[in-house]
């Protein structure tokens, strides 16, 4: 297979090949990624130039401090940045046609395979966010980038907050109601749930039935640690106010929007055909063994207009086996321990600031 | 209202555009129609003509010319 074709990847079932399997036709297109963004993004080849040539990933952190595109200003469509807080340095992540596409396909392909395999795997969608996060519309912030990905898989939608944040309780039991028998989709922040959803329906005294819905959060865990929620407490308190079941975190970055890293029922994330992870030691950026923890490499064969294509990130997460995950999906399954606390990954962006 | 005429009123409504912008209108020809705007259409197009699209269809929808092939699949005859 051609390492450009991507319309023949599309068509193989996501977790469908074993790691072997799937190790040829990934490294094939990821080589082809350094090429191309070598010879399209100076800024890249130039970082790339500076680093040792063993390492062959960028730190995200690069994202924030460059414009990084490999294709010319006129064919940028979308412009997404994480969402920092005031004050705070965000990425700035360029997007042409080719690339937005790409994301929502296989964003698509990835949550069917969790949503139900039927072909058309669209329901009825609860938003747990406010409609205001969608209102500047040239410059989406990861948050909003996330609900409009989503958002291709609801039929009718109804967003839970109002634009302070407040609970529409009336409306969302109005819409369970109308909807009960079908399967609802919810989707959200996890800190947003955490703090607007199931606080609020912690505090009332009103029942919802969300037992037949599918619940998919994601956007990190860095301020519930600090509330000492686990990802299990969260299921459980979800369960405890309205009965919710099926529950998928994801772990994803805006740097590498739609091959996301979906969390199987067995409570474990897992790399699809589209994007890979490696585990390295902070001391030589070596490998880690399984359950060795370490820093997560991300690589995704998505990204053609900004070279995100691998990434060096600022999380801790440990490799826990690959292709024997009890819920059958193949590949490598995983587990992110949060952010590291350090220092260490700072050298790699100084290297490029001092060329 | 025939079906073609549910059809441009969809393109209209959604974008706030008029009738001689649709022939050659295409996904971020215009500013209104973004991956937001997007969503808007494929909501109004499904509320006319009381249909629902896969998600494939929802993606591969990138014209008001192309649109018209992909919406006879379920039926719609324009």
């Amino acid at each position: 297979m051609n390492a450009c074709d991507f319309e023949e990847l599309l068509k193989i079932p996501p977790y469908s090949l074993n790691q072997q399997d799937k190790q040829e036709i990934f490294n094939a297109r990821i080589n082809y990624l350094n090429e191309f963004h070598k010879n399209n993004c100076p800024e890249y080849k130039s970082i790339m130039q500076n680093i040792s040539p063993e390492l062959d990933f960028i730190p995200v952190r690069l994202f924030k401090e460059f414009d990084l595109k490999s294709v010319p200003d006129n064919e940028i469509i979308k412009t997404m940045t994480s969402s920092g807080t005031t004050g705070q340095k965000v990425s700035r992540i360029f997007l042409n046609r080719d690339t937005a596409l790409n994301q929502q396909k296989v964003m698509t392909k990835i949550v069917s395979d969790f949503t139900g395999n039927e072909k058309s795997s669209r329901m009825p969608m609860i938003i747990l966010d406010c409609p205001s996060v969608l209102k500047k519309r040239e410059l989406l912030t990861a948050r909003g980038a996330g609900i409009l990905g989503f958002s291709i898989f609801g039929t009718k939608k109804i967003y839970a907050f109002d634009d302070d944040m407040n609970l529409n309780f009336d409306e969302i039991k109005k819409f369970v109601d109308e909807f009960a028998g079908q399967k609802i989709l919810l989707f959200g922040f996890t800190f947003m749930i955490w703090q607007y959803f199931y606080k609020a329906l912690k505090n009332s005294n009103s029942h919802l039935d969300l037992s037949n819905a599918i619940l998919i959060h994601g956007g990190g865990w860095k301020k519930l640690a600090n509330e000492a929620v686990s990802s299990e407490d969260f299921k459980n308190a979800l369960n405890d106010v309205c009965g919710l079941k099926n529950v998928h975190d994801y772990y994803g970055m805006v740097e590498q929007t739609g091959s996301i890293f979906m969390q199987c029922e067995h409570g474990n994330l897992h790399a699809s055909i589209f994007s890979d992870i490696k585990i390295l030691r902070a001391q030589d950026f070596s490998e880690c063994s399984f359950n060795e923890r370490g820093i997560i490499q991300v690589l995704s064969l998505l990204p053609t207009s900004y070279p995100g294509h691998s990434l060096l990130t600022e999380d801790e997460g440990e490799i826990l086996g690959v292709d024997d995950c009890k819920c059958g999906r193949l590949g490598k399954y995983f587990k992110v321990h949060g952010r590291l606390k350090g220092a260490e990954l700072r050298g790699c962006s100084d290297t490029y600031e001092r060329r | 209202m025939t079906n073609l005429e549910k059809y441009n009123q969809a393109f209209i409504d959604t974008f706030a555009i008029s009738n001689d912008q649709l022939e050659n209108l295409a996904y971020q020809s215009i500013e209104a129609w973004d991956s937001v705007g997007h969503m808007s259409l494929i909501a109004a197009l499904e509320e006319a003509f009381d249909i629902m699209f896969e998600t494939d269809d929802i993606i591969d929808f990138s014209s008001y010319q192309h649109g018209k092939e992909i919406i006879k699949k379920y039926d719609v005859e324009l």
